[in-house]
């Protein structure tokens, strides 16, 4: 099989002297989705922020697209093409929404309201509300901002932490369609998720991890159907 | 009646409106340095004493080689030279000073005591240069309309004055204030700025390069430093250790508005100039036209000496950090 577009391969790491991760591989193929679950404290979050560069490994590296982007600081990943959502504070509230669109574009020199009117047409809502300042949006609404916030730079990855986090089930399920969509457009998509079983649902590729390693890896379908998975992690 | 309100705006509104303007614009740059930097700046009052002695001096040499602004004070020409001065000055006490305690993220509390360090030095500084008493440097026309003038037009007892600095204190005030909107709110620099100061982790997520953002920043207070300090100085006079005290006020204006809001600086530089003047004003003038004569009163009808102002800067900031803390317009 041919290496993963994004891996980050036997991580192992921490933000202190105690590691958090240990010896964990996350990856996401082209236009896929790959989902990180598991319970609290496993090191979901964690493991993304490695694959971003926010924390410092001590094992293990990170590659994207055949490159070796293990020693990168998260904005030179930004300009590699990682988008990343941040699962608190991810919009600029006191901007609108056209301006932290723009904000998002910031590195790039180019015109970019081809990318904006893409943005546009995958959250209509957006559209409506672009003179509106972000941070009086609903909760949905805000999360729909900051994707697309992370898609300006029109990223090859897109890293979501918890996009659904707070958010009621009717506003996450249509998250969770236009998560696709945009995976529908060659974007690799890499997410957390607490909604376990609807996430695995729609993920090409399912990573369990139990106290910063791996448990379980599989398709989401299999990880579904697996019975010691939905025993212990999806409340049978 | 009419020579109540005449008596009023001449006395009250007018100094106010000019002493607020003159905030307004020292408070932007207090609260711009704060948006951005997260501290608040101790050593703001004394930029703009440098600002004013570097405007003073480049007014001095015009005016030794000949060249005026016709009926507008010299100073006015020298500003743009004061401002390039000033601004080097604190991008270098920036890259001396403030950026090892960036560099290193320091608490904002340390920082604010780092500014205040750097407030003794300039305000040494300024001293050592220009020397600690007052100077003058305004020439050109005094009044825009003088008392005689308007008694003459008007035929009122009363007369108004309306001195040329304060036109020139509340014109200038307003096109630096609509410029520094139209920056913000327009310019790619300008949205960097407020992105940076909404949620600084994702701007750096964004590509924002903080330390451009950092020099704008400084760059834009300091010019609106010199500008503040430059005006008080023709509408009053220039001494170091005023522009010191200045400080006080300046603050409490940010404060009243909410740190961190451009547009609450502007609302604040006004309510506290007002408030200053209204108590400490002697209304006894004012009132006499309103009454009738056997009832006009017999005292100044002052609420507090003048010596006392500061007292109304201190009362506001308690007030407000007190019962406000985020200020009217929603600060930090």
């Amino acid at each position: 099989m041919a290496e993963p577009f994004l891996i980050g391969e036997s991580m192992t790491g921490g933000y202190g002297a105690v590691d958090i991760l240990h010896d964990c591989t996350i990856a996401v193929d082209k236009g896929q989705i790959a989902v990180i679950v598991g319970p609290n404290g496993a090191g979901k979050s964690t493991a993304m922020k490695a694959v971003f560069g926010m924390l410092n490994l001590r094992g293990g590296r990170v590659v994207l697209d055949g490159e070796d982007i293990t020693k990168l600081t998260p904005q030179a990943r930004v300009r590699k093409g990682m988008g990343f959502v941040p699962q608190t504070s991810n919009i600029f509230t006191s901007m609108t929404v056209e301006e932290n669109l723009e904000m998002g574009a910031f590195i790039r020199e180019d015109d970019i309201k081809h990318t904006m009117a893409q943005v546009y047409d995958l959250f209509p809502i957006l559209k409506q509300k672009r003179f509106q300042a972000a941070g009086e949006l609903s909760g949905g609404q805000r999360q729909q901002v900051a994707v697309g916030r992370a898609l300006m730079t029109q990223p090859k990855v897109l890293m979501l932490d918890e996009p659904t986090a707070g958010v009621s089930p009717i506003v996450m399920d249509e998250l969770f369609d236009r998560i696709i969509e945009v995976a529908r457009t060659g974007i690799s998509i890499l997410m957390v998720e607490q909604n376990a079983r609807q996430a695995l649902d729609i993920a090409d590729k399912g990573y369990v991890l139990v106290q910063g390693a791996n448990r379980f890896t599989d398709t989401g379908q299999a990880l579904l159907a697996d019975p010691e998975v939905r025993r212990s992690f999806l409340g049978g | 009646m009419l020579n109540a309100l005449v008596a009023f705006l001449n006395y009250v509104f007018v100094p106010a409106m000019a002493y607020g303007s003159q905030l307004a614009l020292g408070a932007l740059g207090l609260t711009l340095v704060f948006g951005i930097l997260r501290f608040s700046n101790f050593a703001h009052g004394d930029t703009m004493a440098f600002g004013t002695m570097c405007v003073i001096g480049v007014t001095w040499l015009f005016q030794s080689w000949g060249i005026s602004f016709g009926p507008l004070p010299t100073a006015l020409l020298a500003l743009p030279f004061g401002i390039v001065l000033t601004a080097a000055f604190v991008l270098a006490t920036d890259r001396m000073v403030y950026r090892f305690y960036r560099v290193k993220k320091a608490k904002s509390i340390i920082l604010v005591i780092v500014s205040t360090g750097v407030m003794f030095i300039t305000n040494g500084l300024t001293r050592i240069i220009i020397g600690p008493e007052e100077r003058n440097f305004l020439d050109g026309e005094r009044f825009v309309i003088t008392a005689g003038q308007f008694k003459a037009l008007t035929g009122l007892t009363e007369g108004l004055a309306i001195k040329s600095t304060v036109a020139i204190s509340v014109v200038v005030a307003a096109l630096c204030v609509a410029a520094l909107f139209w920056f913000l709110q327009r310019t790619r620099e300008g949205k960097s700025m407020r992105a940076y100061s909404d949620n600084e982790d994702l701007a750096l997520l964004s590509g924002i390069n903080p330390e451009r953002v950092v020099m704008v920043t400084w760059i834009i207070a300091a010019a609106l430093a010199t500008i503040a300090g430059t005006l008080y100085g023709l509408d009053k006079s220039f001494r170091p250790f005023i522009y010191f005290q200045l400080l006080l006020p300046i603050a409490a204006s940010a404060v009243v508005g909410g740190l961190g809001s451009p547009l609450g600086a502007i609302v604040g530089g006004f309510i506290v100039a007002f408030s200053e003047v209204f108590v400490t004003y002697a209304w006894k003038k004012v009132v006499g036209y309103l009454v009738v004569l056997d009832l006009e009163p017999t005292t100044l009808l002052q609420l507090l000496s003048t010596d006392y102002k500061f007292a109304v800067s201190f009362t506001i900031l308690i007030i407000v950090l007190l019962f406000r803390p985020t200020g009217i317009f929603k600060g930090k």
